[in-house]
């Protein structure tokens, strides 16, 4: 394998394997939240997760485009902690952005999916709130693995997003995915092929560690 | 006699439009154990998670010990914590028995958890399936692995929905006499909610009578079931309450 190939593979892994855990890391207590609480506004918010969940990532991707060009609201502000376009921290962004509505979604569904008296049950015996909610995500824990598979499917391979926000640049923000759209454009097709195989594989690899990480509970 | 645990003064508690529990008066009393009967829907269930300031009532004071509480005052975890309850539904968590049983004192921090657990769990008799994953247990194994659960933290007051309904009756034999000697060996306060009166009479010392909301009647056991006061009292231990 060449180094260039073996750059790409471990770009396409850092950059979505970083998306994925911002994104469960914000998409799993969004999904917590409004899978426990009932407030005002909370139908408003779960369609607009839902909307959020089927967006088009190429409109994600113009959307993180203009906001971080030069001349875009924060792109302009030439803040060290916001990224710059052409980078894969814009593609972490952009990905996080595709991923967290999915993550949020799923977690919503899975703790729903748990029985309400649990919950009674648990603050009987003194949990405070948030250990409930804590002991409700751990009964939920098949639903929350699948929750970040389909998460991690929806960015592993996308490529609108990160061909516009990455640029596809040699070296620099090269993925997987852009490096097959490359490649079937320059006529390439073995490349194109193996380079398929490859994302496959990974996530199929991937997913294989999730069911592990859903653990024997999985099998009763 | 020395100050109840608790003192109901003029609550109410109402879901969305409708009154389902109008309490005036009502006493409980360190160390007994109190049956709270009434046909189903009568509020008892309600009124156990009011005593669990679970929720708080719509109107009035739920005094506990010196606290007070209304629902502008909710009371504080530690004071929550003196009082639990088990279910008529055992709902354990999807994990072995001995992980079940000592939830409720990994929520206090409590880190020596390893005697505490075996000794709750022979309590129950169960001390032979520390393993076992909840699960798989049979109805009465799942209630008196919950009975453990709650047992274990010690608590002050046990709060008892229903918890024999459905079970066979040599598992409702075995819970009733851990009822019974969890009240005399620890003094714990008990109040047990049943539809069976006969389950009262074994095991209560004194029992209320319930009905659309309304504590009918409040006596000891003796009087509540051989001179009953009020007619509907009356009528349910005779069993020929129509509900
Ligand atoms: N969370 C709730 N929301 C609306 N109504 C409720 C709620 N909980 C209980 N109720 C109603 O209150 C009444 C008393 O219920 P409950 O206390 O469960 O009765 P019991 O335990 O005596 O059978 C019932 O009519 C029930 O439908
Ligand atoms: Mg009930």
């Amino acid at each position: 394998m060449s180094e260039e190939l073996l750059e790409i593979i471990i770009l396409s892994l850092q950059v979505s394997g970083v998306a994925l855990l911002i994104s469960a890391l914000i998409g799993i207590p969004i999904g917590v939240f409004l899978g426990l609480n009932r407030f005002t506004g909370r139908r408003l918010l779960i369609a607009l997760m839902y909307t959020g969940m089927g967006f088009p990532p190429v409109v994600i991707g113009l959307f993180v485009y203009l906001v971080l060009s030069r001349s875009g609201p924060l792109g302009s502000l030439n803040l060290p902690f916001i990224p710059a376009l052409f980078t894969p921290a814009a593609m972490v962004v952009a990905q996080s952005i595709i991923s967290f509505p999915l993550v949020a979604g799923f977690t919503m569904a899975a703790v729903m999916g748990v029985d309400k008296r649990l919950r009674q049950q648990v603050m009987a015996l003194g949990a405070t709130k948030q250990q409930a909610a804590l002991t409700v995500l751990m009964e939920a824990r098949i639903g929350v693995v699948v929750a970040i598979i389909a998460g991690f499917g929806g960015i592993i391979s996308e490529v609108g997003a990160v061909m516009m926000v990455g640029g596809n640049i040699e070296g620099r923000t090269r993925v997987l995915t852009t490096a097959i759209v490359l490649s079937t454009r320059q006529g390439d097709f073995n490349l194109a092929i193996a380079l398929g195989l490859i994302l496959l594989a990974i996530t199929f690899l991937v997913n294989v560690a999730m069911l592990r990480l859903q653990g024997k509970s999985f099998d009763e | 006699m020395s100050a109840p645990v608790y003192t109901l003064d003029q609550i109410s508690k109402t879901y969305n439009t409708r009154r389902v529990l109008e309490v005036e008066q009502l006493a409980i009393q360190k160390g007994e154990i109190l049956a709270l009967v009434g046909p189903s829907g009568a509020g008892k269930s309600t009124l156990l998670r009011l005593l669990n300031f679970l929720e708080q009532p719509t109107q009035g004071k739920i005094q506990f010990h010196a606290f007070e509480f209304s629902v502008d005052k909710e009371p504080p975890l530690d004071v929550r914590r003196r009082v639990t309850m088990v279910f008529q539904h055992p709902m354990l968590l999807n994990r072995s028995v001995e992980a079940n049983v000592k939830y409720g004192l990994e929520l206090r921090g409590i880190r020596d958890t390893q005697e505490r657990v075996k000794q709750a769990l022979a309590e129950v008799g169960l001390e032979h399936i520390p393993n076992q994953k909840a699960n798989t247990l049979s109805g009465g194994e799942a209630q008196r692995v919950a009975l453990a659960r709650a047992i274990v933290m010690q608590p002050e007051v046990l709060l008892l929905d229903e918890p024999t309904a459905n079970l066979d009756p040599y598992n409702v034999g075995l819970i009733e006499k851990i009822i019974l000697h969890l009240n005399q060996q620890y003094g714990t306060t008990l109040v047990l909610v049943t539809h069976n009166v006969f389950q009262a009479k074994r095991l209560a010392q004194r029992v209320a009578f319930l009905l659309d909301g309304k504590v009918i009647e409040v006596s000891d056991a003796e009087t509540f079931f051989n001179h009953p006061q009020d007619p509907r009292t009356a009528a349910f231990v005779r069993g020929d309450m129509v509900y």
